[in-house]
C-alpha cells in the first residue's frame, strides 16, 4: 500500500475512471447483471404476487382446486373477463361490521401500544444514553438480546406469565389477592405488543439521544432552566426524530400482527391480521382474504410508506 | 436530574424487569418437575427428556435451521448486489423503483406477504407447472425474498459510511470493478455481511406467518410446530426448547458483543 504515492484524482472523477478503465460494453453488461438479479427476483416474488392478489380479489369463492373462480373464461371462441367487486363491497358493508371493526381496532390497538411503548421506552433509552461507559454497553446488550431470541417464544413466555394460574397470579395469591383475568383480553394484547416491540423503540431513540450535545444541556442549565424545563424544551424536541423512528417500528408491525392477538387475545380481539388468517385458513375464502389484503395495503401500508418517505426527506434535509 | 435522581434508574429497572421476567420464569419452569401447573414442585430434567423424545420438535428445528441457512445465503447475495447497485451506481433507469421495491417488504404485514406468495405459487403451478406443490422450496423462496430487504438495508448503510478513496485508488491503479469489489470492498464490508446474514438467518428461523401460508404437507417449520403446541396451553417440551434457544442466543450475543467491543476499540485507536 505504501507505493500509492501520487494522490488520486479528486473524488468526482472516481466514477469516470471506473468507466474509462472498462471496455464500455463489458462494463454495461456487468452493471446490468448486478442490477438485474435482485430486480428480477423482487419483481417475480414481490411485485407480481401483489398483482396476483389483486386479480384474485376480483374472483369469487368456489369449491375446487384452486378455490376461486377464473377471471377469464373462453366460451364459443369469445374470451370473457368476469370481475367481481363483491368482496370489496362485503369488506366495507358486512352487516356484522366485522372487517371494518377489525381495521379500526387494529389501528386503535397499535396506536395505544405505541404510546405505552414510548412512555416506558423513553426513560430507558435516556438512562442508557446517560449511563457511565462501562454500564452503557451492558445495558445496550440487554436491550438487544431479546431482539435475537425468538419472537414467538417470547410471546409464549409472556402468556405463561399472564395466564390464570401463571406467575403473576401465583404471586398475588401469596398476598391473598384474588387472581386477575389477564389472558384472552385486549389488555394482554397491549402488554404483548409493548413487550415484543419495546427493544425496537429503544434502539433508534438511544442512537439519537447518545448523539445529543451535552453542551446544549449545560447552556440551558446555565441560563437557569430547571432539569424538567431543559428536558421539555431541549432534549425532547431534539430527540423527536428518534421517537418517531422508534414509534414507527412499534406501530407498523403491530397493525398487521397475527401471533399476539391469537395467543394472548380473546375471541373479541379482532385484529385485521387475524381476520385475514381466519378468512384464508378457516373459511378457505381466498378471494375475500385477497380483498382484505388489498384494502389493508391501500388504507394502511401505502400511507405508512408515504409517511416514512416524508420523514426520511425531513431527516435528510436537516443534514 | 437533581431531586429526580431516583426516577431514571427506577423507570429503567422496571422496564428491564418487564423485558426479562417472563423469559427468566420460563427458563426456571423448564426445570419444574410438575408438568401441568406452573407451580414449582421440585427440580427435574423431565421436560428435556420429553423434548428429546418428541417426534415433531427436533426434526422441525433441523428443517428450520436448513431453510434459514439457505434463505439467508440467497438473501445475502441478492441484498448485497442490490445495495451495491443502489449505493455505488450513480444513476440508472428504475433506481427509485428498485429502492422502493426493496424497502417495501420491511413495512409489509406478514399476512399479506404470505398470502401473496402463496397465490403466486398456486397460479404459477397451474400455468407452468412449477413449483410443483408447496414445501421446503417455496418456504426458502419466500424467506429469501423478505430477508433480501433486511440484508440490503444493513449492507447499504455500511457502503454509505465506507471510505471510497481506497476503491478509487485501486481503480486508478487499473483494477477492474469486479476485482475492486472482491479485493477491496468485500473485505471491508465483511463484518456488515456477517451481521446481515445472521439477521436474515434469525428472521427466517423466527417466521411463523409467511411459512404457514407457503408450506405444504411434511414441511412444517419449527415455529409452526411450536405455535400448534402452545396454542392449547403450556407445553413443557417447548419450555425446554425455548431455554436451550435462549441460552445459545445469549451466549452468542455476549461473545459477539465482546468481539465487537475489542474491534471497535481497535478502530478507535487506529
Amino acid at each position: 500500500m505504501t507505493e500509492v504515492a501520487p494522490p488520486p484524482a479528486p473524488p468526482p472523477s472516481g466514477f469516470l475512471t471506473w468507466l474509462r478503465r472498462l471496455p464500455s460494453a463489458v462494463g454495461i453488461s456487468g452493471r446490468a447483471l448486478v442490477i438485474a438479479a435482485p430486480a428480477a427476483w423482487l419483481t417475480l416474488f414481490f411485485i407480481v404476487p401483489l398483482a396476483v392478489v389483486f386479480g384474485i380479489s376480483l374472483a369469487t369463492k368456489q369449491f375446487g382446486q384452486p378455490p376461486y373462480s377464473n377471471l377469464m373464461t373462453t366460451e364459443n371462441g369469445t374470451v370473457q373477463l368476469t370481475l367481481h367487486l363483491s368482496n370489496y363491497i362485503r369488506v366495507f358493508t358486512d352487516p356484522s361490521g366485522i372487517y371494518i371493526n377489525a381495521f379500526l381496532s387494529s389501528i386503535r390497538i397499535a396506536a395505544i401500544s405505541t404510546v405505552v411503548a414510548i412512555l416506558i421506552g423513553y426513560p430507558m433509552a435516556y438512562a442508557i444514553a446517560r449511563a457511565p461507559d462501562k454500564w452503557r454497553n451492558v445495558l445496550l446488550m440487554l436491550v438487544i438480546l431479546p431482539f435475537w431470541t425468538s419472537f414467538l417464544l417470547r410471546v409464549y413466555a409472556l402468556s405463561g406469565f399472564l395466564r390464570g394460574e401463571g406467575v403473576i397470579n401465583n404471586t398475588l395469591a401469596l398476598f391473598g389477592i384474588a387472581p386477575l383475568t389477564m389472558m384472552q383480553t385486549d389488555f394482554a394484547v397491549y402488554v404483548g405488543i409493548v413487550y415484543s416491540y419495546l427493544p425496537f423503540f429503544i434502539l433508534p431513540l438511544y442512537t439519537n439521544l447518545v448523539k445529543l450535545d451535552p453542551s446544549l444541556l449545560e447552556a440551558s442549565a446555565d441560563l437557569g432552566a430547571r432539569p424538567i424545563r431543559t428536558f421539555f424544551s431541549v432534549t425532547l424536541p431534539l430527540s423527536m426524530p428518534g421517537v418517531v423512528a422508534g414509534a414507527m417500528l412499534v406501530f407498523i408491525p403491530a397493525i398487521g400482527e397475527f401471533v399476539i392477538p391469537s395467543l394472548l387475545g380473546g375471541p373479541g380481539t379482532q385484529m385485521i391480521g387475524r381476520i385475514l388468517w381466519d378468512e384464508f385458513f378457516a373459511k378457505t375464502n381466498w378471494p375475500r382474504a385477497a380483498a382484505l389484503a388489498i384494502t389493508m395495503l391501500v388504507i394502511v401500508v401505502i400511507p405508512i410508506m408515504l409517511m416514512q418517505r416524508a420523514q426520511n426527506a425531513v431527516v435528510e434535509g436537516r443534514r | 436530574m437533581g431531586k429526580n435522581r431516583w426516577f431514571l434508574p427506577l423507570a429503567s429497572a422496571i422496564g428491564f424487569i418487564f423485558l426479562y421476567a417472563p423469559i427468566i420464569s420460563l427458563v426456571i419452569f423448564s426445570f419444574n418437575a410438575n408438568r401441568l401447573v406452573t407451580v414449582w414442585s421440585g427440580f427435574s430434567l423431565q421436560s428435556y427428556a420429553d423434548l428429546l423424545k418428541d417426534p415433531q420438535l427436533l426434526p422441525a428445528a433441523w428443517l428450520s435451521l436448513q431453510i434459514a441457512a439457505v434463505a439467508a445465503s440467497i438473501a445475502l447475495v441478492l441484498g448485497t448486489l442490490c445495495a451495491v447497485a443502489l449505493v455505488r451506481f450513480r444513476r440508472f433507469r428504475g433506481k427509485t423503483v428498485l429502492q422502493a421495491t426493496v424497502s417495501a417488504p420491511l413495512v409489509m404485514p406478514d399476512v399479506i406477504t404470505g398470502l401473496a406468495l402463496l397465490l403466486l405459487f398456486v397460479a404459477m403451478q397451474s400455468l407452468i407447472g412449477w413449483p410443483a406443490g408447496r414445501g421446503i422450496l417455496t418456504i426458502v423462496i419466500a424467506h429469501a425474498t423478505f430477508c433480501t430487504a433486511y440484508v440490503t438495508v444493513v449492507v447499504q448503510s455500511r457502503l454509505i459510511d465506507m471510505d471510497t478513496s481506497i476503491e478509487e485508488a485501486a481503480m486508478d491503479l487499473g483494477a477492474t470493478p469486479v476485482r475492486v469489489f472482491f479485493d477491496i470492498t468485500l473485505p471491508i464490508i465483511a463484518p456488515a455481511l456477517i451481521s446481515a446474514w445472521l439477521l436474515a438467518f434469525t428472521l427466517s428461523l423466527d417466521d411463523l406467518v409467511i411459512a404457514s401460508f407457503v408450506s405444504g404437507p411434511g414441511s412444517s417449520t419449527l415455529p409452526m410446530i411450536i405455535f400448534s403446541k402452545v396454542r392449547l396451553g403450556v407445553s413443557p417440551e417447548v419450555n425446554a426448547l425455548a431455554t436451550i434457544i435462549i441460552g445459545v442466543v445469549a451466549l452468542a450475543v455476549v461473545i459477539a458483543s465482546f468481539i465487537g467491543f475489542t474491534s471497535s476499540g481497535r478502530t478507535r485507536k487506529a
